[in-house]
């Protein structure tokens, strides 16, 4: 953790049990510590945070701990910052993030200005990720439990939120945070965990969600000499490496998606060829930000989605060229790059890659 | 840094609208009747009997005091209960529309956008229109029910119940008339002001009575079907065994409140004054009083402002911290401030309604609380300000 002063902190709980951990874990150590439920989705929700019955945790937590808990109603920020880009990548084939957005926009933006009005010097949260203090200044580092690290989502976080965030549970793995939270008897020790897009409802799906917001364009499926092989109903819901729902006649080898061209005001056209071909040498990239010092050419792995595996490669004239073919990255997704030390040193976003 | 100081802070409760302290004369009278009357009223026996006089005396008591026959008065749990009594219940009973304004209470609102009803639009000074009203009622030919508050919750603005009773008579003869009076009878008498509604909803923890009680009073001959079946209770128009320490103390309360209101309407509304005064004093064009200003009568004890470009949830947690305990719009489910409605309906833009804060005085209410509230509020929207509004 970063060197702190004293001062209260805002420890954001979702109401689930890693943030009610790190709350506890802060008050522990001897912080005075006051909760903050962010209430960002206003509409239904079975899957993620901001349900009524989550604030509620999120409060009996705090109760339990004995500090103050708020919420905050941010919800016209995430419509415009996180749902709206959703729905406008996916009417232009994009594959979005919208955790990582909620993150840069709300998180670890607006929720951070709102502490500074507040007079919070520090602000902390109950990811599974680490802030580790280098030469070159505050640097985001994996959680220590693989697979709960979380560090992929928050590679967006800037320098400057870095040096005030903590990160209690980053140091834990998600057994020994469920064995505190059932020490301390908090609600929330045994609360599954939330891992969909808390706008989108297990009971409606992304294609209701999209469907009711952008009119849904079918597309034609071909193969890459650019015949037709079936046809998709909406190409929102396509993405690239998608083998099922493509209406491909039956008997032949499986196919998979390469290439989306949702180009509006154009028909849609989907491509598809075997796995082989999803295999590539290098993935563009629209965006590239280096967290420290410039590390173009040098080995870094490199991570393409939340719960992908890192992969060796090298940043070189705006693309990430694999050391071993890669599979392809949709058009928008993020790729965040990492140290041998796990720390993150760079990121961005995947562009679109031309058959 | 601004440091923290909860547990030093004194409280400073200007949140009376939300629900007001007990007063002495409800604590007694509940205390006493809970001793005394543990039998259920609907029994047979002395001590049912006992307890059934004992609530037939409270209904008295109420209805005596708003000009009632006590025939006219039905207990309920509150008076969300009793607004949603008056709307669904006129709706099942006969169809038809329901017309309502679009700055009612949400235990109104909700009912009649359920039923696909009918708002009418507030004013710009926060108040609903007669000749709106009549608009509408005109273009309507199937309306069964009007409901109009007498006090707006929010911004205190008083409706001419009067008036939009007469209009509602003329350009809608069947329609029955209701008024969430719930946040009137500090500030109102409502013997005059509401006597032409066929229904009027009042509640107990508004004027100093405890929470989880209060009436629908129902003029005779207005038919409702009930929204709670079973033993037959308050005249088959409410079921459920009656809160008999409730009643007794909920009308202690209200006659506690009738008999001081003359003189707390003048001690509140100078207090309220002094309170506005002194934030305009300090804060100059930083804010906005919503309706004191705009023409509509406003009940005494409320006090609307808007500071510009701040967000009352920033504004709030600071005045929380500080001790003072306030309020922005309605809070929902969550506990988070969602934008108001009410404001909406006046027109006022959803950015510039973020700023909004209500301070509403009761019978508590010192001089010392508007000298805290004076100390605490400018320098925390100032901060607010400084900071980019929070």
């Amino acid at each position: 953790m970063t060197s702190h002063t004293d001062g209260p902190v805002l420890v954001m709980m979702s109401g689930g049990v890693d943030s009610s951990v790190a709350a506890a874990l802060l008050l522990n150590a001897g912080h005075e510590v006051v909760g903050v439920t962010m209430k960002l989705w206003g509409g239904p929700s079975d899957t993620g945070c901001c349900a009524v019955s989550d604030v509620d945790d999120a409060r009996r937590v705090a109760d339990r701990l004995g500090i103050e808990h708020h919420v905050f109603n941010f919800g016209d920020d995430f419509e415009r910052k996180v749902v709206a880009p959703y729905v406008d990548d996916h009417a232009s084939g994009r594959t979005p993030n919208p955790c990582i957005e909620c993150n840069r926009h709300l998180k670890f933006d607006r929720l951070v200005r709102r502490a500074d009005a507040l007079g919070f010097d520090r602000i902390a949260s109950g990811h599974h990720a680490r802030v580790v203090d280098t030469p070159s200044g505050p640097r985001l580092a994996r959680g220590v439990d693989d697979a709960k690290d979380q560090s992929y989502v928050l590679h967006v976080i800037d320098e400057s939120v870095l040096r005030r965030l903590l990160l209690p549970v980053g140091m834990m793995t998600k057994t020994e945070v469920r064995a505190v939270a059932a020490d301390l008897d908090l609600r929330t020790a045994t609360k599954p965990e939330s891992q969909d897009v808390c706008f989108i409802t297990n009971e409606h799906g992304r294609k209701s969600f999209l469907g009711d917001r952008i009119p849904l364009r079918s597309a034609r499926v071909q193969n890459s000499n650019g015949d037709e092989v079936g046809r998709v109903e909406s190409v929102e819901l396509v993405t690239i490496g998608q083998r099922k729902g493509l209406g491909l006649v039956g008997g032949t080898d499986p196919r998979y998606v390469l290439d989306i061209d949702a180009g509006r005001g154009r028909q849609p056209v989907v491509t598809v060829g075997e796995k082989a071909d999803l295999a590539v040498d290098h993935t563009p990239l629209e965006t590239w930000r280096w967290v420290g010092e410039t590390l173009d050419d040098r080995e870094l792995s490199f991570q393409c989605s939340a719960h992908g595996s890192p992969e060796p490669g090298r940043v070189i004239d705006g693309r990430v060229e694999w050391a071993v073919p890669h599979r392809r990255i949709a058009l928008g997704q993020s790729v965040v790059a990492y140290d041998a030390q796990g720390c993150v040193v760079g990121g961005g976003v995947a562009g679109r890659l031309p058959l | 840094m601004v440091t923290i100081e909860r547990h030093e802070a004194p409280e400073v409760y200007l949140d009376h609208a939300a629900s007001t302290p007990l007063r002495a004369e409800a604590r007694s009278a509940w205390l006493e009747a809970s001793e005394r009357h543990h039998a259920n009223p609907t029994g047979s026996h002395r001590a049912a009997r006992a307890a059934r006089r004992a609530l037939d005396d409270a209904r008295d008591d109420l209805a005596a005091l708003l000009d009632r026959s006590p025939t006219e008065v039905v207990f309920t749990s509150g008076g969300s209960e009793a607004d949603n009594m008056a709307i669904r219940g006129v709706l099942h009973d006969r169809g038809g529309t329901a017309v309502c304004s679009a700055g009612e209470h949400h235990a109104v609102l909700e009912p009649v956008e359920h039923a696909g009803g009918i708002t009418v639009a507030l004013e710009a000074d926060g108040s609903v229109s007669p000749d709106r009203l009549a608009d509408v009622l005109r273009a309507e030919e199937s309306v069964s029910v009007v409901s109009i508050m007498t006090v707006n919750n929010e911004t205190g603005v008083i409706n001419d119940i009067p008036g939009l009773v007469d209009v509602t008579r003329a350009c809608a003869p069947s329609a029955v008339f209701h008024t969430d009076a719930v946040q009137a009878m500090s500030w109102l008498d409502l013997r005059t002001h509401v006597a032409s509604a066929d229904l009027v909803s009042i509640t107990g923890h508004k004027i100093g009575g405890p929470v989880g009680i209060g009436a629908l009073l129902m003029g005779d001959g207005v038919v409702l079907d009930p929204l709670i079946l079973g033993g037959g209770q308050e005249r088959g128009r409410r079921a459920g065994t009656p809160d008999v320490a409730g009643a007794l103390a909920f009308t202690a309360a209200a006659v506690a409140a009738d008999a001081e209101r003359p003189e707390s309407v003048k001690r509140l509304g100078a207090l309220r004054d002094r309170l506005i005064n002194g934030l305009r004093s300090q804060l100059g064009d930083q804010m906005m009083v919503t309706v004191l200003d705009g023409g509509a009568p406003v009940a005494a004890g409320i006090a609307h402002v808007i500071f510009c470009d701040l967000e009352a949830e920033a504004l709030l947690f600071l005045l929380d911290a500080a001790g003072l305990h306030a309020a922005a719009a309605s809070s929902c489910s969550s506990g988070a401030q969602d934008p108001s409605h009410v404001l909406a309906a006046m027109g006022i833009d959803r950015m510039v309604a973020q700023g909004s804060l209500r301070l509403s005085l009761g019978h508590t209410t010192t001089d010392a609380d508007i000298d805290a509230a004076l100390a605490i509020i400018p320098p925390a929207v100032q901060r607010l300000t400084a900071c980019g509004g929070g």
